[in-house]
């Protein structure tokens, strides 16, 4: 009898046709693709893109060059100089990060302890040039300043967390 | 009559069946396969050697990319190794998370190893269908860590941050109905517990599905069924672990038989397989992602009625609260240390091994009391199967060497290392 019936699913080709009614289910069902550059997909505030350095209210940069997201980094991707400004001050006189290099692991934040360096939202980044690999001090400001209001609400987010 | 003589083909390492680099130097008769020699080592990036000059804590973050579609496995791992060097545990709460996470990293991979296999083997369909359920689970990785692969999330003594209370949302725009993106946001309304919960009472459908495009397909059938024979014996001489060897009907499986994490309070089965060839490997890994999602099913009700630390409360392991940081002498004075300098381990040699989804990943670490390990071994169970390629490959045609690829489930950033 069984081996009846399997002659019988064999020769009708029952399991492809199960198939392709599945198949054909979703070719009328509702599209799940993302329409990615105007749509975006859900994004955690836990999430790491592209680095940046933040001010305080008044302006002042918050990074003190303690050097300790350069010991942290796995990837040896930070490159740090200290030297005292004007007003006696310490602070970096070179903050680099090599996106080469960054593994985006999220340790600097996590070890920075006056929040400055933190990384974004930013994940759309391209580089044209030779160089450009290299995250100044300038265009890590610049980043920061750009994206504050989301950086801190992310952060004021997390902080339960942390 | 001029003599025909077998011939040698290179099969990679840029040939899109070959995931990733492997390249296979093929001895051919006509199109049955008379050896196969796999040459590995195209994507070796000295993981091991990269270990014995990082402390401890910085490691982790390369234990992701080993094997890059089980990420979270690689680094339970190498906590574990670690915790136990310490000798530390690390809280329950945490322990439950890691064990829900290596669940949804064993659901993650398997269903990239459907569909690639299925792909290799002519089912586009399948690959497709695959990818959608991982974009859910990668939401999930990407709400606890921040990232969507590398999540870097598990650390010695505990994980790195407790679950989200809230997911981020779908937002409005010009593609979308504001119904529509009801409907998107319908599952996201709660914690991260409350989405993964939904997509525990989807996916035994969703496998379902897979199943009524495959299992009793012809062409998946005839592609599989007595391929790749392995007996148990010889399965076990291989060294196999993981779905390879209980494809063969050897009922081994590290969260049964030496259980870590949360794995000896949650109720799970293992399927094995009977005849050890790729449609049995197929049926125990569709059944495995059946087992798990029953597994994260159990932690879920348990996470959501306890709660609790998720990392230890040693400083001198884990970084202080940001609070204590910031407020506290003490706090600064740990923070400042658990960042530049680490932490020292008791001299000896630990071997820490989990179920990864490709079978046992051992991290084998001989400590000198330093801060960083004087040796890590890595033991990848990938590098097993691949040491298999001639037994299994021999005898069958050219076209079955991808089903065999496909079935070993081989990714070459753990192989390699």
């Amino acid at each position: 009898m069984t081996v009846f019936k399997n002659y019988i699913k064999s020769l009708f080709l029952l399991e492809l046709l199960k198939g392709l009614r599945l198949t054909g289910r979703y070719f009328f069902a509702k599209k799940f693709t993302v329409q990615y550059p105007e749509e975006r997909a859900p994004m955690s505030p836990r999430f790491r893109g592209l680095h940046a350095q933040r001010r305080y209210d008044n302006g002042e940069e918050r990074c003190i060059a303690c050097k300790l997201c350069e010991a942290t980094c796995p990837a040896l991707a930070i490159t740090i100089d200290v030297e005292a400004r004007e007003d006696g001050s310490r602070r970096t006189s070179r903050y680099d990060i090599d996106l080469f290099k960054c593994i985006f692991c999220g340790f600097c934040q996590e070890s920075c302890p006056v929040d400055a360096i933190v990384e974004t939202r930013v994940y759309e980044y391209a580089f044209e040039k030779r160089g450009e690999n290299i995250m100044t001090k300038d265009k890590l400001l610049a980043v920061g300043d750009e994206h504050e209001s989301q950086i801190s609400a992310d952060i004021a987010a997390q902080a339960k967390y942390r | 009559m001029p003599e025909i003589r077998n011939y040698t083909l290179n099969f990679g390492p840029q040939h899109p069946a070959a995931h990733g680099v492997l390249r296979l130097v093929l001895e051919m008769d006509g199109e049955v396969i008379v050896r196969s020699d796999p040459h590995i080592g195209l994507l070796h990036r000295a993981t091991e050697k990269l270990a014995e000059t990082k402390p401890y804590n910085q490691c982790l973050p390369y234990m992701d990319r080993l094997d890059y579609v089980s990420m979270m496995c690689n680094e339970h791992a190498y906590s574990l190794a670690v915790e136990k060097l310490l000798g530390i545990e690390a809280p329950v709460r945490a322990q439950y998370i890691r064990t829900m996470f290596d669940e949804i990293t064993r659901i993650l991979n398997h269903l990239m190893w459907i569909g690639t296999h299925a792909l290799d083997v002519g089912a586009m369909t399948m690959f497709l269908y695959a990818f959608r359920e991982r974009e859910d689970l990668m939401d999930c990785y990407e709400a606890v860590s921040g990232a969507r692969l590398h999540a870097a999330y598990y650390r010695p003594g505990g994980v790195y941050r407790d679950l989200p209370d809230v997911m981020p949302r779908v937002e409005n725009n010009r593609f979308r109905s504001a119904a529509e993106v009801d409907r998107l946001n319908s599952n996201r309304g709660g914690s991260l517990l409350d989405f993964i919960e939904d997509f525990t009472q989807r996916f035994p459908t969703y496998v379902d599905e897979y199943e009524t495009l495959l299992t009793d397909n012809r062409i998946w059938k005839q592609r599989t069924v007595g391929i790749a024979e392995v007996t148990a014996e010889r399965a076990m001489a291989l060294g196999f672990t993981g779905p390879m060897l209980r494809g063969s009907g050897v009922e081994w499986d590290l969260r049964k038989k030496q259980p870590y994490a949360a794995y000896d309070k949650v109720d799970f089965d293992i399927p094995v397989g009977v005849n050890g060839d790729c449609y049995d490997r197929y049926l125990v890994r569709m059944e495995e992602m059946r087992q798990s999602n029953r597994i994260i099913c159990q932690c879920v009700t348990w996470l959501r009625e306890n709660s609790g630390p998720v990392m230890i409360d040693n400083h001198k392991f884990a970084a202080p609260s940001r609070k204590a940081m910031k407020e506290e002498m003490e706090g600064l004075i740990h923070h400042f240390k658990f960042f530049s300098e680490g932490y020292c381990t008791p001299p000896g040699e630990v071997y820490a091994a989990v179920e990864a989804p490709k079978g046992e990943f051992g991290v084998y670490a001989v400590s000198d009391g330093a801060n960083k390990p004087y040796r890590l071994k890595l033991r990848a169970p990938g590098f097993a199967h691949i040491a298999a390629m001639d037994e299994m490959t021999k005898g069958h045609m050219l076209a079955d060497v991808v089903a065999v690829i496909g079935t070993m489930d081989v990714v070459f950033g753990e192989i390699d290392r």
